[in-house]
């Protein structure tokens, strides 16, 4: 989103001259509206599920406290896996994982000056959700018992 | 960085992006570190197959399981801290309360990493 604003300059104008585009910052109720790249919704979400990690880190070491304490921990762990709402929550923190990593493996990438240009930055942001979002589903189906 | 850039006494900058590369390159490699980890253990329970608890407690039971988990775990800790600081250095703009926030960051997240260590060594 660019902030630099080219005015029409106010010299000779004459009736048949276009005024150059301008450009300025969206309004905050625009973003439903504005169409974002591929490559922009890979970062706005790397940044989302990042700060989702960042939050669900005691969630998360609860967890491995439960699966690592003791048999009887475990068995509760199980227990709880069992529950609908456990898995959807335990759904969309996997979800958040690994589109932190895939998209990052992306960045790593980028830094490294590989796959710059446009074309291909696109395609690399497009597989980070096709990436992402198959192991997704793949864990889910497990999680919810498919296989 | 020079006094001359930060100032001193009250003009003294606090905040900013002024220390930047070192935080950059740190942010990567922790995050290479965390991959390989993170993509190795998955492998290895899914080669395994062992989903019972003994299989999952054994794989952390060794002296160099616990430690390298628990560098993967600091190595996530300065990565977060990274990330959620530049959070909040885009998004709040008053010094008082970003200071603030990341404070409660810190502390977030030495909490959690004094945590991790205490379950690792449990086991």
């Amino acid at each position: 989103m660019s902030t630099s604003t080219a005015d029409t300059p106010p010299s000779s104008s004459s009736s048949t001259e276009r005024p150059s585009r301008k450009f300025r910052n969206i309004h905050i109720t625009d973003l439903a509206a504005y169409r974002l790249p591929a490559a922009g919704m890979v970062s706005i979400l790397h940044r989302v599920s990042g700060a989702l990690l960042f939050l669900a880190l005691p969630l998360l070491l609860w967890l491995f406290d439960l699966s690592l304490s003791s048999e009887l921990s475990f068995a509760r762990l199980t227990e709880l896996l069992e529950r609908g709402w456990v898995k959807l929550v335990l759904l969309i923190l996997v979800w958040g994982f690994l589109h932190h990593l895939v998209a990052g493996v992306r960045y790593l990438l980028l830094d490294l000056h590989w796959g710059v240009d446009k074309a291909r930055s696109r395609l690399s942001a497009q597989g980070v959700f096709a990436v992402s979002l198959t192991l997704t589903l793949l864990v889910g189906l497990r999680l919810f018992g498919v296989f | 960085m020079s006094t001359s850039q930060t100032g001193i006494g009250s003009r003294r900058l606090v905040v900013g992006a002024h220390y930047g590369i070192g935080s950059w390159l740190g942010q990567r490699l922790t995050a290479l570190l965390m991959t390989v980890y993170f993509v190795g253990l998955a492998l290895c329970v899914l080669i395994h197959g062992d989903t019972s608890y003994m299989g999952w407690s054994e794989r952390f039971a060794p002296l160099w399981a616990k430690v390298a988990t628990l560098i993967v775990i600091v190595a996530l800790l300065y990565h977060a801290w990274v990330g959620v600081r530049d959070i909040w250095m885009d998004y709040i703009k008053p010094a008082s309360l970003r200071l603030a926030l990341q404070m409660l960051t810190v502390l977030w997240l030495l909490a959690c990493g004094v945590w991790a260590a205490q379950i690792l060594w449990k086991v």
